[in-house]
């Protein structure tokens, strides 16, 4: 029998008690926070107990509060068997933000864990395999993040375009540049030129 | 990048500069017929590019046709948005292709970061990693748009010399630093 956001986080918080907060005013997807400590034992049992059964993960993501300095890792659950979900929260510090993994739970939090490592730089403590998983093994800081700078390109590409019609000029006088070079060369020599008029001071 | 001769065509110059030889058209018309082009579709635009090889639009009638290895193919359509990750390997399928080799940048985001020029992980234009010789805007560009930039190369292949044709230091040209270690 499906339960209400309210039972399962009085299902939830009976068991828990301290660790489980309170549950989020009622919006589309209601929502209590977890502490990090308490996180693997809390999925374990939102999944195991028969009455909760959340058996699919739908989703692992994050969200950077830079004027809290947190970062709140956001668990999306859902369970097929009895048609109910509820959204799990978890607060990192920003400056050294970890979680426990929930792999061993649910086998899917494996890429979306490292998705969470690349974008937000969150640890995930326990995962099996925390690499970067779409931007590139060597890149630099963590795009999601408020404060994030770009490092000026990668691999010696530049990040800095112009204008179009700077850009296509800029290439289009090189060409003819080095068109007139191999020209000048080509030709014999000028004369040499008139030796140039004297003129004023220049200040 | 474009031959010597590509840049500044102007009146007459055709005549003056390119129909030096009859041989030199013949080979041209031999290479403009036969343009392989890699099939390479980054994004969605790798969709608007197989209905450009389709029924309707029919590249195929210019005898242009998807090679499925860089070390066959005359032309690189450039077809999608183009990530820094992806950046790495378009310029490594880019040196594989033999001389004389084209780029066409088929779409906003590979001529210039297009939609998502602002964001982080997006090349701005494909021209910041490889010369392009024809520039195709868009978003994606319709079939006949396309046909229309391959038909551009084709005028390319014509104007061009046998010689002018092997191009081995095109980024100095360019004015554009490509910082490419020799590969492969």
């Amino acid at each position: 029998m499906a339960l209400t956001a309210e039972q399962i986080h009085a299902a939830v918080s009976a068991k828990f008690g301290e660790a489980v907060g309170a549950l989020a005013p009622p919006a589309k997807d209601p929502f209590f926070t977890v502490k990090a400590d308490a996180l693997l034992d809390v999925c374990r049992f939102l999944k195991t107990e028969p009455a909760l059964a959340f058996d699919f993960l739908e989703d692992v993501t994050a969200v950077d509060h830079p004027k809290e300095n947190l970062i709140r890792v956001v668990y999306h659950l859902w369970s097929y068997r009895l048609r109910h979900g509820i959204v799990v929260k978890v607060e990192c510090d920003r400056a050294s933000p970890k979680a426990p993994s929930v792999e061993p739970v649910w086998k899917t939090a494996d890429w979306m864990e490292r998705e969470v490592y690349d974008l937000f730089g969150v640890n995930f403590e326990g995962h099996p395999d925390l690499r970067r998983i779409m931007m590139p093994d060597d890149w630099v800081g963590h795009p999601l993040r408020k404060d994030y700078q770009e490092a000026g390109g990668y691999e010696n590409i530049s990040n800095v375009r112009d204008s179009s019609l700077v850009e296509y000029r800029r290439m289009d006088d090189a060409v003819r540049e080095a068109a007139e070079k191999k020209a000048a060369e080509a030709a014999p020599p000028a004369p040499a030129a008139a030796p140039l008029a004297p003129t004023g001071t220049v200040h | 990048m474009a031959s010597d001769y590509a840049h500044d065509p102007g009146a007459g110059a055709q005549v003056l500069t390119t129909r030096t030889t009859v041989v030199e058209d013949m080979l041209n018309l031999a290479r403009k017929s036969s343009v392989w082009f890699l099939l390479f579709g980054l994004a969605c635009c790798g969709i608007e590019l197989m209905q450009t090889g389709g029924p309707r639009a029919d590249l195929d009638r210019f005898g242009s046709v998807p090679r499925a290895t860089p070390r066959q193919s005359d032309l690189m359509i450039v077809a999608g948005t183009l990530t820094y990750k992806m950046a790495i390997r378009c310029r490594l399928l880019y040196q594989q292709m033999p001389e004389p080799k084209y780029v066409l940048s088929m779409v906003s985001c590979a001529t210039c970061g297009g939609l998502f020029q602002y964001s982080y992980s997006v090349v701005k234009g494909v021209d910041k990693i490889v010369p392009v010789d024809v520039y195709v805007p868009g978003c994606p560009p319709r079939p006949e748009a396309l046909t229309e930039g391959f038909m551009r190369i084709q005028d390319l292949m014509m104007r061009e010399r046998w010689k002018a044709k092997m191009r081995p230091h095109h980024e100095e040209k360019l004015g554009v630093q490509y910082d490419v270690p020799e590969t492969v």
